[in-house]
């Protein structure tokens, strides 16, 4: 429990709670201010040889405040045909979809928000119930673009979803558990990060993850060159941005879920993975290891162009759930084997 | 409450914390955002010209074959996570037994593959 550990005294549920509810809000919305800054704005600038944001801060840093205040002073705009009550519930859906996920990341052998005996399995169940929202996006706009972005989105999440979900069975089966802890444990157990024997399941899962934020080459849903922007075209102002915010935690929460699956979590090498400093650094460590896999992330974002609709299918059905399936059974083999 | 429940009940909260959020943050744009209505920012966007025919039109087909492949699909993937966590117990036995399950599982995608269904016409 996180706040006994750091006070050394045993709080009732509801401070405990709230504590968490506080680091939770600072666990959501920081690293996704660091991804969009970091990787949006200045490394994407870099890559296409341009600057990025200049003039608010320095070097741009309070770029971020400027659009948020930008957005919330947007006028709110329901389209006239549209179904409110679903025009409106859609970002709230994406959202709690979001905040559910950060809850399973641990940050340390006792620094953790819930200790899920199903952790993994939890977080697969409750990223899919962001389909939801963006459907409910794309059918309460009452606008072409914006149901054939939605059901686009729901085509290729749905599609990626079992890669996803596959490629993480060969952890399971190396670790033998499906809680988060008892995963980084076997790794610090194992002697290398899982990123070494499930390489193949770790290309797997960032493809999968790529196409599950749908971020370039995967970006059919939102595609403006087709679709405008897909499911959010008719949303403006503060609504755009919730969807936004919600995109990019989710980015966040996904790299950080595949730091903690395949590079071993909270753990440096030669470290008792136990031992009381993890607790302090663990954090630090598992935010650098997200910096590097979302890195990975934007990298591709960046550089490759979009798919269209039926590679996109082709890819998902034909190559990479046969592969997945193939990398359990080898990794299963490995596993009775030796 | 057990420990177990109580983690549940995280659960729910953060949930609810999200919703809270949600709420606040368009509870505060309601107070710095100007209101103007006009009845023409309230057409459905469409390139510009004005939207013909209604909003929810028909779409492909191909995207509900995909949905229900994926509900057999994404079913079979949950009988494989409490046979992975349980692998070292049950040796060889248990790889036979999913290798068989596997196939089966391999057997559908391959029928729907020469059915056609993965082509995307």
């Amino acid at each position: 429990m996180t706040l006994a550990h750091f006070l050394a005294v045993n709080p009732p549920y509801w401070v405990e709670t709230l504590t968490k509810i506080g680091i939770g809000l600072v666990a959501v919305l920081l690293p996704t201010g660091a991804l969009v800054y970091l990787f949006l704005f200045k490394m994407m600038s870099f890559m296409q040889s341009r600057l990025g944001p200049m003039e608010a801060g320095p070097y741009g840093q309070l770029q971020l405040l400027a659009e948020f205040g930008k957005f919330l002073q947007k006028e709110d705009i329901f389209p006239s045909k549209a179904d409110r009550f679903v025009f409106a519930a859609a970002p709230f859906v994406v959202l709690v979809s979001t905040f559910m996920l950060v809850l399973v990341l641990p940050a340390g052998p006792d620094t953790h928000f819930i200790d899920l005996n199903t952790g993994i399995y939890f977080a697969m169940a409750v990223s899919s119930i962001s389909v939801i929202g963006i459907l409910m996006a794309g059918w309460g706009s009452a606008s072409k673009y914006s149901l054939l972005g939605g059901i686009r989105a729901a085509g290729q999440l749905i599609a990626y979803e079992l890669p996803l979900v596959l490629s993480v069975v060969g952890v399971v089966i190396m670790a033998g558990t499906l809680n988060m802890k008892g995963i980084v444990a076997a790794q610090a157990d194992f002697g290398v990060w899982f990123i070494i024997p499930q390489f193949l399941g770790f290309l797997i899962f960032l493809v999968a993850i790529q196409a599950e934020l749908t971020q370039p080459p995967f970006d059919m849903p939102v595609a403006e060159s087709e679709l405008v922007t897909g499911y959010l075209t008719e949303y403006s102002g503060i609504r755009f941005l919730l969807f936004f915010i919600g995109e990019f935690a989710t980015a966040a929460v996904f790299s950080a879920i595949g730091a903690t699956l395949f590079l071993g979590g909270w753990t440096i090498p030669f470290v008792d993975a136990n031992a009381e400093i993890m607790d302090y650094i663990g954090p630090l460590v598992l935010a650098g290891k997200m910096i590097l896999i979302a890195f990975l992330i934007f990298w591709f974002r960046i550089t490759y162009p979009r798919f269209r609709e039926d590679q996109l299918q082709r890819l998902a059905w034909k190559f990479l759930i046969p592969l997945s399936l193939f990398n359990i059974v080898v990794t299963a083999i490995f596993k009775v084997v030796f | 409450m057990s420990d177990f429940l109580r983690s549940y009940l995280t659960v729910g909260i953060f949930g609810l914390l999200a919703v809270v959020l949600v709420s606040a943050l368009l509870g505060i744009s309601s107070l710095l955002r100007p209101t103007r209505p006009q009845a023409q920012k309230y057409i459905n966007y469409e390139s510009g010209v004005d939207p013909v025919g209604s909003g929810w039109g028909q779409s492909n087909i191909r995207y509900y074959i995909f949905a229900l492949l994926f509900v057999m699909f994404d079913v079979e993937a949950v009988f494989i996570f409490p046979w992975a966590t349980r692998l070292e117990a049950y040796g060889t036995f248990g790889l036979v037994e999913m290798a068989i399950f596997i196939f089966i599982l391999l057997l559908g995608l391959v029928y729907a593959w020469r059915k056609g269904v993965l082509r995307w016409l």
